[in-house]
């Protein structure tokens, strides 16, 4: 069993674009073998939070604390490779991997990368390729996937690190909603597997992943959060999927948009640390 | 006549020298689509002839820290969103050029010929210049030996290579001044208009033929020595401006391979 100590904690973050204040008083914690679905409207603030969770932009106030040497598995929303390059999604995925180095600059570390061959560890490639089904994509240029494909590409990609930590931008964007349920599932398994925290952006604002520990709801400050409501409870979506929909969820909001600063600005923080 | 006098050496050492330096910065010119950024550092170049000039100081050193002073410029300014960086590049491109050709117009006792700055004069090359040619030559060696997954990293995702671990920013603009060097040097044998050809048309070229990103390395590194080589004897013994002449002879390279179907 790993420290309970968090991954990421983020504490009082507020952002302001010029005078527009997109995140004010935003906490959140995440644990090994957490799941966190963050979900919001747009314009809520979820690509800011995320921002500031990864270290990409420094919030106007608040702190955010990574655990030492945190190593974090990204999938960005989508990604634009201009045809010019040319690059095998293979090529692609290996180099998210880290060269048994980390950023230093020492003489003696700068002397060594001179002269060493970079020395990827590709055992796990093969596997994860498998997982996702996407080995026949890998000597295909990157460029001529299709959307669908690129999403399991860049999963991979962040899971060939074996990280700690799997951030997830909006992974099942434009995908039906058996393929949902799938990838939620393999999902479910990875956290098992590699015993990672994941946190995963979704403007869905009513169907999460099954497993998710904790569902925070965002809209420049956190609405409210709790667990999400098995799909077997609710009636309607049982007759559609027949009871057999695994990995999906829904989410019930607790809130309404009068009240909501007041009644559940601040309990969040309680509920993170159950499970 | 000798056939081959010294100064067409001085000219093949630098113009190899050049074509080696100027692909592997123009492949990741072209990758990540920033051959305006080339063009304005071009442009400010000239800049640094006139300030030189003007202060009476070296004239190869002056552009070199001129450029560099403008490359670091324009890297701080990108991060400001308020103009379009196409926007940013065109008004320093332009201003730095007309604010060097007032300097220039200024200085009455100066007799220059702008044609040799603006399309090259491979009469002019120094020892001093192929010293700091194969010096850059060195620093981008290293440069790309140290950094060559974190360029292709921030070529395909700047904040998935951040999270990822590469120092972003200081890769960025270590790669900037590099090219704000390749350039400065780079105006006395193909010229501050020509200066970007040189870069782009290479990697282009050798996109056609390569698979990976380090196979259009060595194939556009292959191109631009040859257009080089070839263009200096064509200029030599046609008696063409030297510049033009290995331009033409990359775009010749360029449309024959546009001919081919890219892997």
């Amino acid at each position: 069993m790993q420290t309970n100590s968090p991954l990421i904690e983020a504490l009082n973050i507020h952002h302001k674009f010029g005078d527009k204040t997109v995140l004010s008083n935003v906490s959140l914690k995440i644990h090994p073998k957490e799941i966190v679905t963050l979900i919001g409207p747009n314009g809520a603030g979820k690509s800011t939070l995320l921002k500031i969770l990864l270290g990409l932009i420094v919030p106007s106030s608040g702190t955010t604390q990574h655990k030492k040497g945190l190593n974090i598995g990204f999938m960005p929303q989508k990604i634009q490779i201009d045809a010019t390059l040319p690059m095998s999604v293979e090529r692609f995925l290996l180099l998210g991997l880290k060269e048994n180095q980390t950023v230093s600059a020492s003489p003696k570390h700068i002397f060594k990368r001179l002269f060493s061959t970079a020395a990827y560890d590709s055992t796990g490639l093969s596997k994860i390729a498998e997982e996702l089904n996407i080995q026949f994509l890998l000597q295909q240029p990157i460029q001529q996937v299709s959307g669908g494909e690129m999403q399991r590409i860049l999963l991979a990609r962040a899971l060939i690190r074996k990280p700690e930590l799997l951030v997830l931008d909006e992974p099942v964007q434009g995908v039906d909603i058996q393929g949902q349920a799938e990838l939620y599932q393999y999902i479910d398994r990875i956290r098992h597997q590699y015993g990672c925290g994941i946190l995963m952006v979704s403007h869905d604002l009513h169907v999460v992943m099954q497993h998710t520990d904790q569902v925070l709801c965002l809209n420049q400050h956190i609405c409210c959060s709790g667990h999400p409501k098995s799909v077997s409870q609710s009636p309607a979506f049982q007759t559609l999927f027949d009871g057999k929909q695994e990995g999906i969820a829904l989410y019930e909001h607790h809130h309404d948009n009068s009240t909501c600063e007041h009644t559940h600005g601040h309990t969040h923080a309680d509920q993170s640390n159950k499970e | 006549m000798e056939w081959f006098p010294s100064f067409m050496l001085f000219a093949l050492i630098g113009g190899l020298g050049l074509a080696l330096i100027a692909a592997p910065l123009g492949v990741f010119v072209v990758w990540q689509r920033q051959s305006y950024f080339g063009a304005t550092l071009a442009h400010s170049a000239l800049l640094g002839v006139s300030i030189g000039l003007f202060l009476e100081t070296n004239l190869t050193l002056t552009v070199v820290s001129v450029s560099l002073l403008i490359a670091w410029a324009i890297f701080h300014l990108g991060h400001y969103k308020q103009l379009s960086s196409d926007t940013l590049l065109g008004i320093l491109a332009h201003s730095s050029l007309a604010f060097g050709l007032i300097i220039i117009s200024l200085q009455e006792n100066v007799q220059i010929d702008l044609m040799s700055y603006l399309f090259g004069d491979v009469l002019s090359i120094t020892e001093t210049d192929l010293f700091l040619i194969a010096m850059i030559g060195l620093l981008i060696a290293i440069f790309y030996r140290l950094h060559w997954s974190d360029l292709l990293n921030i070529t395909l995702n700047p904040e998935l290579a951040q999270v990822e671990g590469v120092a972003v920013k200081r890769v960025q603009l270590q790669f900037i001044l590099l090219l704000a060097l390749m350039i400065a040097l780079s105006m006395k044998i193909v010229g501050v208009l020509l200066v970007t050809s040189l870069l782009i048309i290479p990697a282009a070229a050798a996109r056609r033929l390569s698979n990976s990103p380090e196979k259009m390395l060595w194939i556009s590194m292959l191109l631009a020595t040859l257009s080089v080589l070839l263009g200096l004897t064509l200029s030599y013994f046609a008696d063409l401006p030297t510049g033009p002449a290995i331009v033409l002879i990359a775009t010749v390279f360029f449309l024959l391979l546009l001919t081919k179907k890219a892997p």
